[in-house]
């Protein structure tokens, strides 16, 4: 699919309140923002409505249930679905439970380096790679903002042994090929210790998803 | 030394303990060393060092960090330097003969390689007075299975960051019905995607939230364990 660039204080202003009249509401992780945008304009998707919670919310992960649900229960009357862009994200189980209860979908799989893989791909070779740390477009971003300062390795760089000390590769799932962030994945896999393994994906089930395909859908 | 004013050596043991508090709650590796061989040199026992030092400043931590204030990096730092004040009343603690509360066999489950949470458990526990063996990361069944039957520990805990390899506990815990020794041990589980309600789905004895947690759960139970040994012996 040739997809739309969105640039980062774009997808920060369109994902607060993309404006756009619809029927379907996706509620996203702002991890997916920019993916999702470009799926959605370059389908010409107008009825779809893209809302996203902060990414941060990863560091929490007990948090992302009761967020997403108080955005259905603030959002339900306006449309006539809604979907939910999350994995399980290290719920444990407690966003499918309390989606359950409010008759909503999610894409299928744990997490997004699942549905950029493609589910079933993924887990093919999940248990071949339980040493290998995955970085997406979003990752490779954000990492200082999402794993270099929360993880307190700007301060304590000598504790990068015992978050990445049992990890063998870094994964770098490509959604959009960009040379700046090649060489930025570069230069985390340097930092880490560990060698690169570059891996195009594109949006894998993320698109058929957005496109509204329900084998996309847990 | 902690700053460029403060001699460890000057302060008296009262306050060198609670300058060892509050040097662990900085992760100051070295201050926690130095202020572990003064308190040796003026002839503490090494458990009550452990305890009234170490043990009880990490029990600060883990406040803290229950409640927010501290976050993933100061508690490692934190076991960093507790650790390095372990490393050396290790050996001194076993030479003094040191109270044992029980045994704990701890590790990770197969598919996931986090263990973070599960060294300090493992760390703690240790401090608080339990002999800890650690299976490491990635453990299929059969490496639980045997470390049971031949440390036979009071207590098993298994680790897992994992909403995907979460379940495994279950496997685990299974074959140790199978095999008809559920019942013998103590079974904690732990793991940022955890929860009360999977504890009890996949038969643990407890879910424990935090490392505090899991010493304070793992002493309940040796302590019913005390209790059921003292009643049926009376």
């Amino acid at each position: 699919m040739a997809a739309a660039r969105v640039d980062d204080a774009e997808v920060a202003v369109e994902a607060a309140d993309d404006g756009m009249p619809g029927t379907v509401l996706i509620i996203a992780c702002g991890a997916l923002a920019r993916e999702i945008l470009a799926v959605v304009r370059a389908n010409g998707l107008d009825h779809v409505t893209l809302k996203c919670l902060p990414a941060q919310l990863h560091n929490r992960p007990e948090k992302i249930a009761d967020a997403v649900e108080a955005l259905i229960e603030a959002e339900r009357e306006h449309y006539d679905e809604i979907l939910i862009g999350y994995g399980d994200c290290g719920t444990g189980g407690r966003l499918d439970a309390m989606l359950e209860r409010h008759g909503v979908r999610r894409i299928a799989g744990a997490h997004c380096y699942a549905f950029f893989t493609g589910v079933e791909a993924f887990m093919a070779r999940a248990e071949d790679e339980i040493a290998a740390f995955y970085l997406t477009d979003f990752m490779v971003r954000q990492f200082d903002a999402f794993i270099t300062r929360p993880l307190g390795l700007d301060r304590h760089p000598e504790l990068r042994d015992m978050y990445f000390g049992n990890y063998e590769k870094l994964v770098y799932l490509v959604q959009q090929s960009d040379s700046c962030l090649d060489r930025k994945a570069d230069l985390i896999a340097q930092r880490l210790g560990l060698p690169l393994e570059r891996r195009p994906t594109g949006f894998g089930d993320l698109a058929g998803f957005v496109e509204g395909d329900a084998s996309t859908m847990a | 030394m902690s700053d460029d004013d403060l001699d460890l050596t000057t302060l008296n043991d009262e306050e060198l303990v609670q300058q060892m508090h509050d040097d662990l709650y900085d992760g100051l590796k070295e201050e926690i060393v130095e202020s572990v061989e003064i308190l040796l040199s003026r002839d503490w026992a090494p458990y009550r060092i452990l305890t009234e030092a170490l043990v009880e400043g990490m029990r600060i931590v883990g406040i803290d960090f229950r409640d927010g204030i501290l976050f993933v990096p100061e508690v490692l730092l934190s076991a960093n330097a507790m650790k390095a004040g372990m490393h050396l009343l290790r050996p001194l603690l076993v030479e003094t003969g040191a109270p044992k509360l029980g045994k704990m066999v701890i590790g990770t489950v197969k598919g996931d390689i986090h263990d973070i949470g599960k060294n300090l458990v493992g760390m703690m526990m240790e401090g608080a007075g339990f002999e800890v063996v650690d299976l490491g990361i990635n453990n299929p069944v059969e490496n639980y299975l045997d470390a049971i039957e031949e440390h036979q520990p009071d207590i098993l805990g298994m680790s897992a960051l994992l909403t995907t390899t979460m379940p495994y506990m279950k496997v685990v815990i299974d074959a140790m019905k199978e095999r008809g020794i559920r019942d013998n041990h103590v079974v904690l589980v732990g793991g940022a995607p955890l929860n009360e309600e999977f504890g009890e789905a996949v038969g643990a004895d407890s879910y424990c939230r935090d490392a505090a947690v899991t010493v304070e759960t793992a002493k309940e139970f040796m302590m019913r364990k005390h209790n059921q040994l003292a009643a049926a012996a009376g």
